[in-house]
């Protein structure tokens, strides 16, 4: 497992056009040892879902500043069950206030970096989830 | 004025005994102190810090004269305030009209209109893409009937207007003259702005439509227009602030930003039409961030440089085509979700620096706005934040009260030789069209934003209560969320419906084709054929559409 090396998608769904977190997230998580593919801004999220699908990714981190996430993020989870990969995990950032946390978990969700955060905690949750590394402590 | 030579001789014996000295006993914070422009700051200046052949009527001169570094109006602020502008905009045309009169109540000066996305990309709201950001980020409008809603009560001849719209910028002007003509007010007495400024959006803010070519006959048919029937409307809106916030530094802010400018200018006069004829009306936009002296230091540099492109590249004879007159909003990206009534002493010292740099006009941000959108009582208390600096602080009582500081006059000459490089460095590349279709720009910008994270992260930049004095107790779950509208889509739709079944749809039709053909030809104006397909109730979406099918759409190159 410690050669395995993860890929992720950054993707902006939605018609947000703020992509300097999502710039900022992509190059933080390179330099953090994955492989990146970062989708540009204005995706739909079949789009989104395709290029996850194509680049064959371990796990997809949305963002979106316009608070458009609760229509837009859980139809990105949709796109991929289309595609049969639902177990690609999907993580949410951007402004997302605190009570739509359970809302976006509830539909497919895997974990939601909102205000406050930034690319370590994504970073520590995907070498947790993925590579099974404890973190902290 | 002593001796040059004198003052370098003893500052050279003080930094060598005195300063030494205690540098020795008590070493200092940092090693060196930079500014994120690559600046290095000096520990202390002194009046021969300044370059050899530095001269004041040269690099200072006077308030409302060449090259303006002091301001560009002769009494400043001691005639009057800058103009005190919130940007606001959400939900539906009724509630934003309930928000714009609130803030007009509570002494605010002129409006400034936050359009949702959709409509900024130009799409109705009932288009599949708008699903979710209907009303999210600004208002919704689809049409001039929501127009005539927004502006319900508000008298277009008395306030002046502020949007937040650039690749369908004509459009939306075009529905603020209908709306005004239908009043019976005249297009030659409306004031206000339209940002209008395309070349940022491909690098910085993301809601380009066309291809830079198009898009940039549709500037220049604004700008011409405007010259000749709005006479008192600034048809663009230069703007750096989304360059600053997108990550960069306060030098390619100006640089890029005047880079841009550069183009627009070029692309008129290659239309032919003379450049004071329509230079005074050109309009900038910036950020105030938080380095107090560097962003004063900025505006300074960014008049002196602007000025000087006017005179000498482009051959203006007005000086009112050489003054650069600008709105200034405080740094977004500065604020913090952590302890967020910290904000409100962040947006007070940026708002102090924008006074100090003689801004035209000013945004205040609210403090919970890296949570929501702002309630009314943090949008109050960022405006009364523009009250006490403009009737407590005293500073506007004295025109460029700053002027002669020899740290902020070096610092207005060295951002100045900075931006004149990146300039150079533009012009040779042919200008900020290829610049941006390479990705210089938005690579520059790129850099500059992982710097800056890089330094939070690392603990090398303190943000107060993000990477120190963190309050481990803090539960921003308690924190009062605004939030838009959520049936405001369903709304829209409806009242789109209605609007299509009443109105007259074989002329809309006509005036739409008739706009296709004028797109077709690149020397016609089209303000006169968007203007009249507005009035017949075509939709922005619909307007829109047909330029796209002759325009086509812009497809970026992806940059990280």
């Amino acid at each position: 497992m410690a050669d395995r090396v993860v890929r992720v998608l950054v993707g902006k769904p939605g018609l947000d056009g703020h992509d300097r977190a999502a710039k900022v997230m992509a190059r933080a998580l390179r330099d953090a040892g994955f492989e990146v593919i970062y989708t540009g801004i204005r995706q739909t999220p079949a789009q989104v879902a395709q290029t996850a699908v194509q680049e064959d990714v371990d796990v997809v981190v949305l963002n979106n500043l316009t608070g458009a996430h609760l229509e837009v993020f859980p139809l990105v989870v949709e796109e991929l069950k289309k595609r049969g990969r639902d177990d690609i995990y999907v993580l949410a950032t951007g402004v997302i206030p605190f009570e739509d946390v359970e809302l976006l978990k509830e539909k497919g969700i895997d974990e939601v970096f909102g205000p406050g955060t930034g690319p370590i905690h994504i970073i520590n949750w995907i070498k947790e989830h993925v590579l099974g590394e404890k973190q902290g402590e | 004025m002593e001796d040059r030579k004198k003052i370098l001789q003893v500052k050279e014996d003080w930094l060598s005994t005195d300063y030494a000295k205690f540098v020795a006993k008590v070493p200092e914070r940092k090693h060196p102190f930079m500014l994120d422009s690559g600046i290095e700051i000096n520990p202390l200046y002194t009046p021969a810090d300044l370059d050899e052949d530095w001269s004041y009527l040269e690099r200072l001169g006077f308030p409302g004269r060449y090259p303006f570094t002091r301001g560009v109006y002769p009494t400043m602020y001691r005639g009057r305030f800058w103009t005190m502008r919130q940007y606001a905009g959400f939900g539906t045309a009724e509630e934003s009209n309930q928000r714009f009169k609130y803030l007009l109540e509570q002494g605010q000066t002129g409006l400034s209109v936050a359009f949702d996305l959709p409509t900024q990309l130009g799409y109705d709201s009932d288009h599949d893409l708008a699903v979710g950001e209907v009303g999210k980020v600004g208002v919704a409008i689809d049409s001039v009937e929501d127009m005539h809603v927004l502006f319900d009560g508000i008298p277009l001849d008395k306030v002046s207007t502020s949007m937040t719209i650039n690749a369908p910028a004509a459009i939306l002007l075009a529905m603020y003259i209908v709306v005004a003509e239908e009043k019976g007010i005249d297009r030659k007495v409306l004031r206000g702005t339209i940002q209008n400024d395309i070349l940022k959006e491909y690098v910085a803010r993301g809601t380009y439509i066309f291809p830079p070519r198009p898009s940039m006959r549709l500037i220049a048919d604004t700008i011409m227009f405007c010259a000749e029937e709005v006479p008192k409307w600034n048809p663009i809106s230069i703007s750096g602030y989304h360059i600053r916030e997108s990550g960069s530094t306060a030098v390619q802010e100006i640089a890029f930003t005047l880079g841009d400018a550069i183009e627009y200018v070029k692309t008129v006069i290659e239309k032919g039409m003379d450049v004071d004829k329509f230079a005074a009306r050109l309009s900038f936009f910036f950020a105030s961030h938080n380095n107090f002296f560097e962003e004063i230091a900025k505006f300074r540099a960014a008049r002196r440089v602007w000025a000087k492109i006017m005179k000498e590249k482009f051959g203006a004879q007005n000086p009112k085509s050489m003054m650069l007159r600008f709105h200034t909003q405080t740094a977004g990206s500065t604020l913090t979700a952590q302890q967020p009534l910290n904000n409100i002493v962040r947006v007070a010292i940026q708002a102090l620096a924008a006074v100090i740099g003689g801004t035209q006009s000013l945004h205040t941000n609210s403090y919970d706005e890296a949570l929501s959108l702002p309630t009314e009582e943090s949008v109050t208390v960022a405006l009364r934040t523009q009250q006490i600096i403009a009737y407590e602080s005293g500073v506007a009582d004295v025109i460029d009260g700053i002027g002669g500081s020899y740290y902020v006059e070096k610092l207005t000459d060295e951002i100045e030789k900075k931006v004149w490089e990146y300039l150079d460095k533009i012009e040779k590349m042919g200008g900020m069209v290829p610049a941006i279709e390479e990705g210089y720009i938005q690579q520059e910008i790129t850099d500059a934003a992982y710097q800056y994270y890089k330094a939070v992260a690392d603990g090398e930049k303190v943000v107060v209560g993000v990477n120190k004095f963190v309050d481990p107790n803090e539960d921003l779950t308690k924190f009062h969320l605004h939030r838009a509208d959520p049936t405001v889509r369903e709304k829209q739709v409806k009242k789109l419906k209605e609007l299509r079944e009443k109105r007259d749809n074989q002329k809309v039709r006509k005036l739409l084709d008739d706009l296709r053909k004028a797109a077709e030809d690149e020397n016609t104006n089209l303000m006169p054929y968007i203007i009249e397909a507005v009035r017949a109730r075509a939709t922005l979406g619909e307007i829109t559409d047909v330029l796209r099918e002759v325009f086509g759409e812009y497809r970026p190159p992806v940059i990280f």
